[in-house]
């Protein structure tokens, strides 16, 4: 009744093309946009912001980074956890180098170096495609990690091994480091996640984008039109591992604080991030937000707030019931819609087109 | 949109404001009491026999005296499944509850936790475990690393080490193993190590195991084969232990001469070995075993009664035990606290006072009831680990027995060492406070 586009005349092509066509998904996107930049910190304490929106705009950062490769391009990667990494030591590798930049470029920077990495270990792609491309990058997963704890000199010698996240302040606002607030990290996450989201946006919605998904769905038919695979494979694993590392430096740096790095990213974290894409939806951006949020966040709220309303568990139990729901959810999630939760979404919309007379 | 879907958005908005609302009403008459555990994952195997041991003491205290000094404690188990992440969720949750103290649990989760805890005034006792160079009060007011660190663990090894051959002298040329995880806490011995290697002349080969290689040491045990070590240290975890005991059996390893750190010394770390691991040993700072008043009282008021965790006969195990003793030097702390502050329901501030005036001396172990459990602990405000004492435990094939007297580390080695690091801690953490808490002055 209320969302549907009937009247809304489109007058030039760009219009026609534009990411929401429909003023009622502006209007959508607008709020969200507004709750989370004004919502969350007036109502969230510092429990749910560190606990729950932090480690979900992290996680939608990393799983559209793996869903800009996986998703659009078709190139399974398991060496997410080690992209991030890459973004974690050189971001504090960076810091200690120049104390005197600010943290939020140091962090953007920090990227292109995972970038550089990744198309390195991107190059095998050329040669090798599905399971057997999985199996190459699980490489770059277990060289860098084993890098990450034999090489000091990235975590500058440390005696126990750890990154120690110094104080970085921005215009005299601590933004790193133990002083810095929960809300000023996480308004800087945000900040990071929503720009870097509209970027992959555009790029994904553009020529590169479009080039990613030929090569996604026939690579042969792809190079017969043109589409130099060399560039748009190696692209694909340039732009994705920028934001996997981007998103590592932000785990680090604005949410655990101080950290073994070298245990943190490790092969679990690779599978955890394939998982959130698999159950967002393969290619969609929102769906990377989707999963984020199932994966990472849900399992916080159901261990904490299932207790605080009034549930008794406790400890351990928690855990296990945590467990036990998430994985029925998964179950059902998947049996109900194998494409993800992308593609419920789009399902409601169209659903919602109709109200309340489908036909 | 259909009622089902309404009433599912419904549960999930309940859920995320009851995530929201995570911090209750304090109860005023009660000291809250958070504490990680790690009942599933990996390293439940020994999670939950410390998890049981430290519930239980607390309940203990509950039941037979009402709490300490009157007051009942509302000790909180928070589900870490040893894993970096949700032990900071648990550290956040904690800090929501005004906890008194915070026991992290996990290198990591005390790595993440010590640049928090002078801010949110949450004093971390991190048992003998977590970064040694905390052991310096100077540096880190709010961090206590009771009763001894890594690296005193290392300098008994070394003692140990030169009791058996018959003096600090007879070191020389001999080769030291050391068989490590090969992760921030494996290495934390190989300084002290290294450093006592050059004073004493003997010399370090490191073994190390990666995380994902905890139960194929196969190789590994080729080049200790090949070197031929005399002693091998065993700075290990979770499956790496039992698999080193079976290791060293299977190629040959004289079992008496490797020995582990306490960590290593799980009752199921030392059985796997079958009973060719009689004579393995492993660092100890609280005793093995059921005949004591305060685990006699456990068993009394927790465990007949059904309100303990932990199978009957498990209680009494060398874990079991160490929870139990965690829980105790949290309960001393807080007595402690209640004395100093002269407050019935202390604060973590009160709480951080009382750690640093720790003492708790061979008579008052005796009115615990762990006269021969556990020996004095004295921490001070410059020396937040005390750098007491621990024994070389022997497996004799079903349980752990004292092995040995109580041994001094070689605290003039070692302390040099943290205070060296600490500095550095202070240095690279750009913007590290100055202590600002006064010492007591009974310290």
């Amino acid at each position: 009744m209320f969302y549907r586009e009937a009247g809304q005349y489109k007058t030039s092509y760009s219009a026609d093309m534009a990411v929401f066509p429909i003023w009622q998904d502006r209007i959508g996107i607008a709020v969200i946009l507004a709750l989370a930049f004004i919502g969350v910190p007036l109502i969230g304490n510092d429990f749910f912001t560190t606990t729950v929106m932090i480690p979900f705009l992290v996680f939608s950062l990393a799983a559209i980074g793996l869903n800009i490769l996986t998703g659009y391009t078709g190139l399974i990667s398991l060496g997410t956890a080690a992209f991030m990494g890459v973004g974690a030591y050189a971001c504090y590798k960076m810091t200690t180098i120049f104390p005197n930049v600010n943290i939020i470029v140091l962090i953007l920077v920090s990227g292109l170096f995972s970038a550089a990495i990744g198309v390195l270990f991107g190059l095998p792609s050329l040669r090798i495609k599905g399971f057997y491309l999985a199996v190459a990058t699980l490489a770059a997963q277990f060289f860098l990690q084993w890098a990450f704890v034999r090489v000091p000199w990235l975590f500058n010698y440390n005696a126990s091994g750890a990154i120690e996240v110094p104080l970085r302040s921005v215009f005299g606002i601590p933004i790193t480091g133990a002083t810095a607030s929960p809300e000023t990290r996480y308004f800087v996450c945000l900040v990071l996640v929503v720009v870097l989201t509209w970027f992959a946006s555009n790029i994904v919605h553009g020529r590169l984008g479009r080039s990613w998904m030929a090569v996604r769905d026939m690579d042969i038919a792809a190079e017969l039109m043109g589409i130099k695979l060399l560039n748009a494979k190696l692209l694909a694993f340039a732009v994705s591992s920028f934001y996997c590392g981007v998103a590592g430096a932000m785990m680090i740096f604005l949410w655990y604080g101080t950290a073994e790095a070298a245990d943190v990213f490790s092969i679990r974290l690779s599978f955890t991030v394939l998982f959130m894409i698999i159950i967002g939806g393969l290619g969609s951006l929102i769906g990377s937000f989707f999963g984020a949020a199932f994966i990472a966040s849900l399992p916080t709220i159901m261990k904490f707030g299932l207790p605080a309303i009034g549930i008794p568990l406790s400890g351990a139990t928690a855990e296990h019931v945590t467990f036990m729901l998430l994985g029925a959810l998964i179950i059902l999630f998947l049996i109900v819609e194998p494409h993800g939760l992308a593609r419920l979404w789009q399902i409601g919309k169209q659903k919602l087109r109709t109200w309340p007379f489908p036909y | 949109m259909k009622k089902t879907t309404i009433m599912k958005g419904a549960a999930l908005g309940a859920l995320l404001a009851g995530s929201a609302l995570v911090s209750p009403a304090m109860a005023q008459d009660s000291i809250y009491v958070a504490n990680n555990a790690y009942r599933t994952g990996p390293f439940s195997g020994s999670g939950t026999p410390i998890g049981d041991g430290m519930r239980d003491y607390f309940t203990m205290l509950n039941e037979r005296d009402g709490g300490i000094g009157g007051v009942k404690i509302n000790f909180e188990e928070c589900e870490t499944g040893y894993d970096t992440k949700k032990s900071i969720e648990c550290y956040e949750q904690a800090k929501s509850k005004n906890t008194v103290i915070y026991s992290p649990w996990s290198t990591g989760a005390t790595l993440a936790a010590i640049p928090r805890a002078h801010i949110d005034k949450i004093p971390i006792l991190s048992m003998a475990y977590g970064l040694s160079a905390s052991a310096d009060g100077g540096q880190f007011p709010w961090v206590f690393i009771p009763p001894l660190t890594y690296w005193d663990g290392a300098s008994i090894m070394v003692r140990h080490m030169a009791n058996e051959l018959g003096g600090m002298d007879k070191l020389k040329g001999k080769k030291l193993g050391l068989i490590h995880l090969d992760a921030p806490y494996g290495k934390e011995p190989i300084p002290v190590l290294e450093a006592l290697a050059k004073k004493y002349g003997f010399e370090v080969k490191l073994y190390p195991v990666a995380a994902a290689d905890m139960q194929n040491q196969g190789s590994l045990w080729l080049s200790i084969r090949r070197d031929r070590p005399d002693y091998l240290y065993n700075q290990g975890w979770g499956a790496m232990n039992p698999t080193a005991v079976k290791e060293a059996i299977k190629n040959g390893f004289p079992i008496a001469k490797l020995v582990g750190v306490w960590w290593a010394g799980g009752d199921d770390d030392a059985r796997a070995g079958g009973p060719e691991a009689k004579g393995y040993k492993s660092l100890n700072f609280n005793a093995a075993g059921s005949n004591f008043p305060v685990i006699q009282d456990i068993l009394k008021h927790v465990v007949d009664k059904g309100k303990s965790l932990a199978p009957k006969e498990k209680v009494g195990e060398n874990l079991y035990n160490r929870g139990v003793y965690n829980s105790m030097l949290v309960a001393e702390a807080i007595a402690n606290a209640q004395k100093i502050s002269g407050k019935k329901v202390v604060t973590g501030e009160d709480v951080r006072r009382g750690l640093e005036t720790l003492n708790i001396t061979e008579a008052r172990l005796k009115e615990l009831g762990m006269a021969g459990f556990a020996n004095a602990v004295k921490i001070a405000c410059a020396d937040h680990s005390g750098h007491n004492k621990a024994y070389v435990a022997e497996w004799d094939g079903t349980k752990w027995t004292q092995k040995g007297d109580w041994m001094d580390p070689l605290k003039d080695e070692v302390r040099p060492l943290i205070e060296a690091a600490a500095k550095d801690y202070a240095e690279k953490n750009a913007g590290w406070p100055k202590r600002a808490e006064a010492c007591e002055k009974s310290s």
